[in-house]
């Protein structure tokens, strides 16, 4: 951190920031401020207000108490008008919202002039605008063909091209919302090397983030913030991960440790399974999965590891090759099939394929169940005994809603997570798929999902743990395999890994070349 | 089979079939920039009845032509603005309000009508636009009849399909309309209103579809009488999916319906003792179903079409 950085003159200052929705306070008296060519970092869990704050700062909402005032550029500050995103932008902020906010049909080009220019000029001045542009990727380093569709970039593209909106408009604070949430390990070590460029040439940045490491990492300075309020606002140096797990949780966090566990016999095979076209395929996957072990696959993500989850629960039936569990044949199984002989499936996109959202939470728990006896009876539904189970699993897996009669969209990720874990694990399955279990997910929730897994391990079961976050893999599995363009490498025991060893192997060198 | 060579090769042909693609042109283009800009408007036969009453009653009434013209763009913008207020800020169902804004339309303008003149057993008259006589242009041989000896309205509609493709393609407006349409969170991320943009749009959009509806009571023929819009604004809603959204496109799209119709008329002279009338009239809607099954396989919606949005939902 340089050490000049109290001195530089203060860019926003957030006092007093208030905001209710109904009974629920997302933020409490929050005051914030940065400097010029800072970085902060603001952490916090899901639903600690985070995003509520900076969406205050960016205009989306007004809060019900306190200011925003921005640096006018010459030392003093200015109030910024509150639920402006205009007044924002001219205040030259720019925010890179989580879900991004770009056209797809749209060239890059077009979505970063869009609303630059006064709307009703006879044309686009695109020459000028291009040479702007090119001069601002080649000092950031953030290079994207610009003449593409937005749909036809990667997500690693598409974020630079979200940055590149806030540059193209002068901004002098950028705002990043979980950034990392959807990259790629390598791709955030790139877009972090670009923000200490950026904020070494006086942009001041605050990047939102539950993610310790980057943090520790990555900032100047971190604030955090528990349940609205602001806990704690530190210089990075001196702090550790523990003590800001702990600001964070409120409590102290036990890390979940794999016990020594003596694998049982194979349990569930693929051999040299085919399916899918194009980028997302799989070519000849095998793979042995024993009973009470966990088998972690590390890769980049779109390297086949969706077609193979899609594969494992049915959803995608393979070209070529089996899957047996036991002695059962399963190669052309569907996905009740696959649900009827054991094999459970926590999918990737929780959201989009673990729940259906406007269904209640107690529709959703019993949604893999409903042909079983003890939810249907001569073809009509058991209402009173499948709500008695919901009840029975809100309590269990500490789901957090108002009742069971609640539609499950209106839950958090990381209790939609734990519908969907109740639901998957409750009858006690041979193999439990977990696709990214934790992407997204708070501390605490990723701690949860962390001990269901081991405990489906404990039991005998099989767990195919899909991830990209090598930490998580390295601490659950008992062995990992490496999936790069569609080939799944032999699964080496973990004791026997490191991770840059499994780095390599996800960028495609293979085990031989890294040894 | 010269016969219909000589159908196709004659210049009266294309005429005419410029003629009858005329309304729908208005219609397309109108249709097309209320989509782009996330909204369906199936308002659009009703706005197209009102604009046919409206700009004919102005001209009944003593206004000029033009003058009829506007009244009738101003009726479309009316009713297009009841349905950008439903579905925008309010956004209630596209398919409810705009089936509702082309009954709503329909009737009010009927009602008027009638209430206007209780009366009358055959629809009066008014002096209506004639075809255009641009001394060198309109006697050029072939062009000259096609484009030339039509009435000032086919002409707009045709400049209309230009200025459209240009506003749309190369000005920062037409960039916020094409954007909104695909995802709202972008155009307000970039400071700029998005209801502003899809209301505008609308009500741009429904004035120049109510110009479709003039075009038939002051151009192609000189009277308003019930049911004479008879589903031209369905056609267009079609249309608008076949020419993917493009007003190059559209423009194609429209002179190929018009081409069938007008196609149909002259066949039906040529052979029609003996396969019946009706078979003829349903080819040009057989072809456009057969076209759009074609073409729309592959349709490239706008992403945002149909779907509302609120302020700071995600």
């Amino acid at each position: 951190m340089a050490s000049d950085a109290s001195t530089r003159p203060v860019v926003l200052q957030l006092t007093g920031i208030t905001k209710r929705f109904g009974s629920l306070t997302a933020n409490e008296d929050v005051c914030l401020d940065l400097r010029q060519g800072e970085i902060l970092a603001l952490l916090g869990e899901n639903g600690a207000g985070k995003t509520t704050l900076m969406n205050i700062l960016f205009g989306h909402y007004v809060a019900d108490e306190g200011t925003v005032q921005v640096g006018d550029g010459n030392g003093g500050l200015v109030a910024l008008e509150p639920g402006s995103p205009h007044a924002a932008l001219e205040a030259g902020i720019g925010m890179v919202h989580q879900h991004f906010t770009l056209a797809e049909n749209l060239s890059a080009f077009d979505n970063i002039i869009l609303g630059t220019e006064p709307l009703f000029a006879a044309r686009v001045s695109r020459r000028q605008a291009r040479s702007k542009l090119e001069s601002l990727m080649e000092r950031s380093g953030l290079t994207v063909n610009l003449d593409i569709r937005i749909s036809s970039l990667s997500v690693g593209e598409k974020q630079r091209v979200e940055i590149l909106k806030a540059l193209y408009r002068d901004a002098r604070v950028l705002v990043l919302d979980e950034p990392t949430a959807v990259l790629t390990p390598q791709e955030s070590d790139t877009l972090f090397q670009t923000l200490k460029k950026l904020s070494d040439s006086g942009l001041g940045i605050i990047f939102i983030s539950h993610k310790l490491a980057e943090v520790l990492a990555s900032s100047h300075r971190i604030a955090v913030l528990r349940l609205g309020k602001k806990v704690a606002d530190l210089p990075t140096g001196g702090c550790d991960q523990r003590q800001l797990a702990e600001l964070m949780v409120g409590a102290k966090v036990s890390e979940t440790i794999r016990p020594p566990q003596e694998p049982g016999a194979p349990l569930f095979v693929l051999n040299g399974i085919w399916a899918g076209q194009g980028r997302n395929a799989i070519e000849g996957v095998s793979l042995t999965l024993k009973s009470g072990e966990i088998l972690g696959i590390a890769g980049v993500s779109g390297n086949g590891q969706t077609m193979l989850a899609k594969v494992i629960s049915g959803v995608e039936r393979p070209e070529r090759g089996t899957i047996k569990l036991g002695s059962v044949d399963l190669s052309h199984a569907n996905a009740r099939v696959m649900i009827d002989n054991g094999i459970a499936r926590i999918p990737e996109d929780r959201h989009h394929d673990g729940i259906v959202g406007t269904m209640t939470v107690w529709e959703n728990l019993a949604s893999e169940s409903v042909r079983k006896p003890e939810n249907q009876r001569f073809g009509l539904l058991r209402f009173a005994a499948m709500k008695e189970r919901a009840r029975a699993a809100i309590k269990a897996y500490d789901i957090r809603c108002q009742s069971e009669e609640s539609p499950a969209r209106l839950l958090s990720g990381g209790n939609i997570q734990k519908i969907v874990l109740a639901r998957t694990l409750d009858g006690a399955p041979q193999v439990v798929l977990a696709a990214q279990p934790s992407r997204g997910l708070d501390v605490g929730a990723t701690a949860d999902v962390h001990r269901r897994l081991l405990e489906a391990r404990a039991r005998g079961a099989g767990v195919i743990l899909i991830s990209e976050d090598l930490d998580e893999l390295m601490r659950l599995s008992d062995r990992i395999a490496v999936i790069h363009r569609g080939h799944l490498s032999e699964a080496d025991p973990t004791e026997t890994l490191d991770r840059s060893t499994l780095g390599l192997r996800m960028a495609g060198h293979s085990g031989a070349d890294a040894a | 089979m010269s016969d219909i060579l000589d159908i196709l090769l004659a210049a009266n042909f294309w005429a005419a079939a410029l003629r009858i693609a005329t309304p729908l042109i208005f219609g397309v283009i109108g249709a097309l920039i209320c989509e782009r800009a996330g909204v369906l408007n199936l308002g659009i036969e009703g706005i197209f009845t009102a604009g046919a009453m409206a700009g004919w009653m102005a001209v009944w009434l003593g206004a000029g032509l033009w003058g009829g013209v506007m009244v009738a763009a101003l009726a479309g913008a009316f009713f297009g603005l009841i349905h950008a207020i439903l579905t925008v800020p309010l956004g209630l169902s596209q398919h409810v309000s705009g089936v509702g804004v082309t009954l709503f339309a329909t009737s009010l303008s009927y009602f008027i009508y009638r209430t206007a003149l209780p009366e009358v057993s055959s629809p009066p008259r008014i002096e209506a636009f004639q075809p255009l006589n641009i001394p060198g242009l309109s006697d050029l041989p072939f062009i000259g009849t096609v484009l030339f000896q039509q009435t000032a309205l086919t002409i707009l509609a045709l400049l209309l399909v230009g200025v459209t493709g240009y506003v749309l393609y190369r000005t920062p407006l037409g960039l916020a309309i094409r954007a909104v349409g695909d995802n709202p969170s972008a155009v307000e991320s970039q400071g700029l209103s998005v209801y502003g943009l899809r209301i505008g749009a609308v009500v741009v959009g429904s004035a120049i579809m109510a110009l479709g509806g003039a075009f038939l009571t002051m151009s192609a023929f000189d009277a308003f009488f019930f049911g004479m819009v008879n589903g031209r604004g369905w056609i267009c809603i079609a249309l608008t999916v076949f020419a993917s959204w493009r007003p190059g496109k559209a423009l194609i799209g429209a002179l190929l319906f018009g081409a069938f119709d007008a196609f149909q008329v002259r066949l039906q002279t040529e052979v029609g003792s003996f396969i019946p009338g009706q078979v003829f009239l349903m080819m040009p809607y057989i072809l456009s179903i057969l076209a759009l099954i074609i073409v729309a396989r592959k349709a490239d919606y706008p992403r945002a079409m149909l779907v509302p949005y609120f302020r700071g939902q995600r």
